[in-house]
C-alpha cells in the first residue's frame, strides 16, 4: 500500500514547494533529477527568480555584479509551475491545500516549507520609514543599498556586527566611505564566534578605518523634516551623522503564514525530523510536510541531537537535496540530514569559514598561525570534544578539523601542529556572550530538545 | 615475504609502463609499513585526501632529512640554495607561495596565463607545422618537451635560447627526485652532480634576476624580484629556489600529461575522434587524465611531526610517509569503474594536483597548455597511430611517463 503512494506519487502525485530561492529551487531540481514525473508548483512572494544572495553583501555593492543578475544557476530543467509575486497565507495540512494571497489554494499530495527568513527590521516603525534606512536580504534591498552608497553619502551607519553588518562595512571602506558600526557586544561577530575571534575581528575593523563602537546600543534614529535620516543617537549619549543606516540585526523566520496551521512553526521556525519531515505542535512527526533551508530546524547527531537551525546557504542546498529525495522514496531508503553546518564569509580581503557549531564552544585553542597575524586556525572546545573550528585566510586546512569534528576528536588538543604557536599551547575561554541575552546573527542556533516552538528565544532587539 | 617488497616493485623500472597492478595489490594495505625506518605508504584516496589536509605532515625537507631519508633530502638544501616553498611548512611556505602568487595569478595578474593563449596556440601550430613532411614522430622531442619548456621560459622571462644550457642541469635534479636513484652504489655521484646542477642552476638565474631587478620587464623573473607587498620582498636567495621550482616544475611534469593524453588517446580512438569534432571535450580529457595516468604518481617528501591513526594504524612521530597520488586516483572505494578511462564520468576528481596547501601552483598553466596541444594534435594529425605499445618509459617512477613516443600519421591538417 504504502509503496504503491510512493509509485503513484512519483508518477502522478502534487508537489508543492512554498518559498522559491535557493532550498526550493534546489529541491525542485533534486525532485526532478530523481525522477518525480508529476505535477510540480513553486511558490514565491518574491517577482523573481531564484537568485543567490551571498553576493548582495559583498561583489554587488562593490559593483562588480549587478544585484538583479545573481540568478542561481539551473543545474536541471525543472519544468514547474511557478507562482512568483505571490504570498502563501495559509496551510490546512488536513485538506492539504496552501491558501495565497491572492484568494487562490493550492492542492498538494506533498510540501516542502523552504520559506527562509526576512532581516528583522528596526523595530520603531516610523524610524525604520525614514528615507536612508536600510535593510538587507533581497536584491532589490541590495539595488537600493549598492545606489546609496554610490551617490556618495557623508556617513554610513551600521547597525549590528554580524557577519551581514561587517561585510556592508567593508564594503563601504572599500569604496571609501566613512562607516560608523555599532555593536551591543564587545566586538563584531561575537554571536558567531566568541570574544577572542571577535576582537580579531574588532582589529580589522579599526585598522581599515571603520569607526566602531562597542557595548553600544542604538536608541534612536532621527529624521530631517523632509523625512531623511540624519542622524543617529546611541545609548552614551552620542550622536553620530549619517545619512545611511543599515539595520542588521539578524534574521525572523517566515512562518507566520503557518500560524494555526497545527505544525511545530514559530519564531525559531519549522521543527522537522532527520528525514526533512516536519512535526506538528504536539511533536508527531507528519507524513507530507518537508522542511528545508534556513526556515528549518533540525536535530543534528552530532550535537546531541538538539535542534539547530543554520542560516548557512551550504545547508540550505544539503537539506534541500536530502528532503527531495526523501519525498519520493521509500521509507527504507529514506537518508538523514547530517549536514555540518559550515559557513564563510570575506571582509576587509580575509576569508573566513568556519565548520561545526563554534557558539557550543566553552573553549579555544588556536593550533596553527597567530590571532596577531590574523592569519590562523582555531578549534573550539565544549565537554573535552572539539565541536567547531574557525579559519581566516587559512581555509585550506579546514577539512581536517571537521573530520576532527565528526570523529569527536579530544580537546584540548594535544598533538603538535605544524605552525602552533606559543599562544595555542593552552586553551582560552572563548568567551561567547550569555546565550540568555539577545545577540544578532549567530546564524547557528541551538534550540535545545523540544520540536515543539512555543517559547520565544529571540527578542525583538532592544536597542 | 615471498616476493619482492612493494617499495620496490614501484620503483622497478620492469613496472613503469603499467604500475596499476602493483597500486592495485598495495591498496589492499591502504597503510603499508614494509621496513623498519623505512616509509608508510598510502594509497587509498580518502586517506591521501586527509593527509594532504593533515596539520601534523610536514613538508619541510629538515624533517624528512631527520627521519632519515638518504636520497631525498639532499636535492633541495644543497647546491647553496635554501629550499623553495614545496619544502617548507607554514608560515614560510605560505608566505614565499603568497608572493610567487603575485607574480602569476589573480589578483594581481588576474591575466598572465590567460593572455598567453594566443602564444601558446602560435607555438603548437609552430611545433606541428615543424613535422614537415615527416609521416612519423616522436611526440616527446618533438612537442611534448619543447612545448611546455618555451612556455615557462616566456613566463619567467629565461632566453628560450639557453635551453640547451640548462637542460643539462635540470635533467639530474629531476633524476634526483626518483626515490630508486639514491639507493645503487653510485648514490654519492647522483648527490654530488644533483647539487652541482643546482648551484650552475642558481648561478645561471641569478645574472638574469640581478639583470631584471635593475630593468624589470613583463614577466615573472621580474615581478619577483620586485615584489613589494604586505608580505615585504623575497630575499635573492628566495628568488632563486623560487625560480628553480617553477622552471623544473615547469619542465617535467606537462610534457608527461602531454605524452600520457596522445598515448592514452591513441589507445581509446573514440575520444580522440570526438575530441577533434569538439575541442571543448579537451576540459573533461585532462582532468580524467590527470586521474586516470597522472604525472606524479606519488608525493614521498612528507613526515608527520607527530603520532597519527590512520585506519586504525598509528603513524608514529618522525616517520616517512608515500602518499601514493596514482593509486589513489584509482580507489573503487571512490571511483566507480576506476580502471578505465572516461572522460564522460560525472564527477571528474583527482589527486593529480595533490591537494592542500601545496596542491599544485602551476594548475591553470598545465591544465591550458594540455588543453591546447591535445585538441590541436587531434585536429591536425590524420590517422594517427602509435608506433610502439607500450613506449619506452623513464626510469623515474615518480615523474612518470614514456621518454619516447612514435606517433604515425598519414599527413597534416
Ligand atoms: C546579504 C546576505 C549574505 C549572505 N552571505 C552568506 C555567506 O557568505 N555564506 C553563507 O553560508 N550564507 C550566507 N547567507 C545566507 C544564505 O543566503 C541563506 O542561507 C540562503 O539564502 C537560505 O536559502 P533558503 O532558500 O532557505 O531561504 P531564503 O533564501 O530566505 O528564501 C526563502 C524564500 O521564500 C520566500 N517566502 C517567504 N515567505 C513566503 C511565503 N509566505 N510565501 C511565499 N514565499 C515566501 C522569501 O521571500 C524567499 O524568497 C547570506 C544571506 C544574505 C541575505
Ligand atoms: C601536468 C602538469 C603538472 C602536474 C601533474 C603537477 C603536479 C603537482 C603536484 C602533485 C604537486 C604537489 C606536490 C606536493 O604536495 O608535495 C605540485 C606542486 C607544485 N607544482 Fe605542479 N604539476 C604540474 C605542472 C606544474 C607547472 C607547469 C608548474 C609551474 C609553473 C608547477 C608548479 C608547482 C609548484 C610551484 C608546486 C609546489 C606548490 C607548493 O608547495 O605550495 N606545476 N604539482
Amino acid at each position: 500500500m504504502a509503496a504503491d503512494y510512493v509509485e503513484w506519487l512519483r508518477r502522478e502525485g502534487r508537489i508543492v514547494i512554498v518559498g522559491a530561492s535557493l532550498a526550493g529551487l534546489r529541491a525542485a531540481e533534486t525532485l526532478r533529477a530523481e525522477g518525480f514525473a508529476g505535477e510540480l508548483t513553486l511558490i514565491g512572494d518574491e517577482p523573481y527568480e531564484p537568485y543567490d544572495r551571498p553576493p548582495l553583501s559583498k561583489s554587488v555593492l562593490l559593483g562588480m555584479a549587478s544585484p538583479h543578475h545573481t540568478e542561481l544557476p539551473h543545474r536541471w530543467e525543472i519544468d514547474a509551475k511557478w507562482r512568483l509575486g505571490v504570498a502563501a497565507t495559509g496551510l490546512d495540512p488536513t485538506a492539504k491545500r496552501v491558501r495565497l494571497a491572492d484568494g487562490d489554494e493550492v492542492e498538494y499530495d506533498r510540501l516542502l516549507i523552504a520559506t527562509g527568513v526576512r532581516a528583522r527590521p528596526w523595530p520603531k516603525p516610523e524610524e525604520a520609514r525614514l528615507d536612508g534606512v536600510c535593510l538587507l536580504r533581497t536584491c532589490e534591498d541590495a539595488a537600493d543599498l549598492y545606489r546609496r552608497l554610490k551617490a556618495g553619502p557623508r556617513r554610513v551607519f551600521v547597525i549590528g556586527a554580524g557577519f551581514a553588518g561587517s561585510e556592508v562595512a567593508s564594503a563601504c571602506r572599500e569604496m571609501n566611505l566613512p562607516v560608523t558600526v555599532a555593536e551591543r557586544a564587545g566586538a563584531p561577530l561575537v554571536g558567531a564566534l566568541g570574544g577572542v575571534i571577535g576582537a580579531v575581528a574588532a582589529d580589522l575593523q579599526t585598522e581599515n578605518g571603520v569607526d566602531l563602537r562597542t557595548h553600544v546600543t542604538v536608541t534612536a534614529l532621527e529624521g530631517d523634516p523632509a523625512g531623511r535620516v540624519r542622524a543617529v543617537h546611541l545609548s552614551d549619549e552620542s550622536v553620530v551623522e549619517a545619512d545611511v543606516v543599515v539595520v542588521s540585526l539578524g534574521s525572523l523566520r517566515n512562518t507566520e503564514w503557518l500560524q494555526g496551521s497545527g505544525l511545530g512553526a514559530g519564531p525559531r521556525g519549522v521543527a522537522c525530523d532527520a528525514g526533512c519531515r516536519a512535526f506538528d505542535f504536539r511533536g508527531i512527526v507528519t507524513d507530507d510536510v518537508f522542511v528545508a533551508g534556513d526556515v528549518a530546524r533540525s536535530p543534528h547527531a552530532l550535537f546531541g541531537y538538539q535542534f539547530l537551525s543554520l542560516e548557512h546557504w551550504g545547508n540550505a542546498v544539503a537539506q534541500a537535496e536530502t528532503a527531495a529525495h526523501n519525498m519520493i522514496c521509500h521509507g527504507a531508503e529514506r537518508r538523514p540530514h547530517l549536514w555540518m553546518p559550515a559557513f564563510w564569509s570575506s571582509m576587509f580581503g580575509v576569508n573566513i569559514k568556519s565548520v561545526g557549531v563554534p557558539p557550543m564552544g566553552e573553549q579555544l585553542m588556536v593550533t596553527q598561525g597567530s590571532l596577531a597575524e590574523r592569519r590562523f586556525a582555531a578549534v573550539y572546545g565544549y565537554q573535552d570534544r572539539i565541536v567547531a573550528a574557525v579559519t581566516f585566510d587559512n581555509t585550506r586546512w579546514l577539512e581536517f578539523y571537521q573530520r576532527q569534528i565528526e570523529i569527536g576528536a579530544p580537546f584540548p588538543v594535544e598533538y603538535p601542529t605544524m605552525d602552533r604557536r606559543p599562544e595555542g599551547r593552552q586553551p582560552v575561554d572563548a568567551r561567547f556572550p550569555d546565550p540568555s541575552l539577545p545577540t544578532h546573527g549567530p546564524m547557528v542556533t541551538l534550540s535545545g530538545y523540544s520540536p515543539a516552538d512555543q517559547q520565544l528565544v529571540f527578542h525583538p532587539a532592544r536597542h | 615475504m615471498p616476493h619482492a617488497s612493494m617499495m620496490r616493485q614501484i620503483t622497478d623500472f620492469a613496472n613503469r609502463a603499467n604500475p596499476y597492478p602493483v597500486y592495485e595489490e598495495l591498496r589492499r594495505t591502504p597503510v603499508l609499513h614494509e621496513e623498519e625506518d623505512g616509509p608508510y605508504l598510502i594509497s587509498s584516496y580518502y586517506d591521501i585526501k586527509a593527509l594532504l589536509h593533515d596539520p601534523r605532515i610536514s613538508s619541510d625537507a629538515a624533517n624528512l632529512a631527520a627521519a632519515g631519508d638518504d636520497a631525498l633530502d639532499q636535492t633541495e638544501e644543497t647546491g647553496g640554495l635554501p629550499p623553495s616553498f614545496l619544502r617548507l611548512d607554514p608560515p614560510e611556505h605560505d608566505r614565499l607561495r603568497r608572493i610567487a602568487n603575485g607574480a602569476f595569478g589573480p589578483p594581481h595578474r588576474p591575466r598572465r596565463i590567460e593572455s598567453m593563449r594566443g602564444q601558446m596556440r602560435d607555438i603548437v601550430t609552430e611545433l606541428i607545422d615543424g613535422f614537415g613532411d615527416a609521416r612519423q614522430i616522436d611526440l616527446v622531442d618533438q612537442f611534448a618537451y619543447p612545448f611546455p619548456v618555451t612556455v615557462i621560459c616566456r613566463l619567467l622571462g629565461v632566453p628560450r635560447e639557453d635551453e640547451p644550457k640548462f637542460r643539462t642541469w635540470v635533467d639530474p635534479l629531476v633524476a634526483s627526485l626518483d626515490p630508486d636513484t639514491g639507493r645503487g652504489a653510485d648514490d654519492t655521484d647522483h648527490r654530488k652532480t644533483a647539487r652541482e646542477a643546482r648551484m650552475q642552476l642558481g648561478m645561471y638565474l641569478a645574472e638574469l634576476v640581478e639583470e631584471r631587478a635593475r630593468e624589470p620587464r613583463d614577466d615573472m623573473l621580474s615581478d619577483l624580484v620586485n615584489s613589494r607587498g604586505p608580505d615585504g620582498a623575497m630575499t635573492m636567495m628566495e628568488v632563486l629556489s623560487t625560480s628553480v621550482l617553477l622552471l623544473i616544475a615547469g619542465h617535467e611534469t606537462t610534457v608527461n600529461l602531454i605524452t600520457n593524453g596522445m598515448l592514452t588517446l591513441l589507445r581509446h580512438p573514440e575520444y580522440l575522434r570526438r575530441l577533434r569534432e569538439d575541442p571543448g571535450l579537451s576540459v573533461n580529457i585532462v582532468e580524467e587524465l590527470l586521474r586516470y595516468e597522472p604525472p606524479v604518481q606519488l608525493v614521498p617528501q612528507r613526515t608527520c611531526i607527530g603520532d597519527i591513526e590512520v585506519r586504525g594504524v598509528t603513524i608514529p612521530k618522525g616517520s616517512r610517509i608515500w602518499l601514493v597520488l596514482a593509486a589513489g586516483n584509482r580507489d573503487p572505494e571512490r571511483f566507480e569503474d576506476p580502471e578505465r578511462f572516461d572522460p564522460d564520468r560525472g564527477d571528474i576528481q583527482h589527486l593529480g594536483f595533490g591537494s592542500g596547501i601545496h596542491s599544485c601552483f602551476g594548475a591553470p598553466l598545465a591544465r591550458l597548455e594540455t588543453q591546447i596541444a591535445l585538441s590541436e594534435l587531434a585536429r591536425r594529425l590524420e590517422s594517427p597511430r602509435l608506433v610502439e605499445d607500450p613506449p619506452p618509459y623513464r626510469q623515474n617512477a615518480v615523474l612518470r611517463g614514456p621518454r619516447h613516443l612514435g606517433i604515425a600519421f598519414e599527413g597534416l591538417r
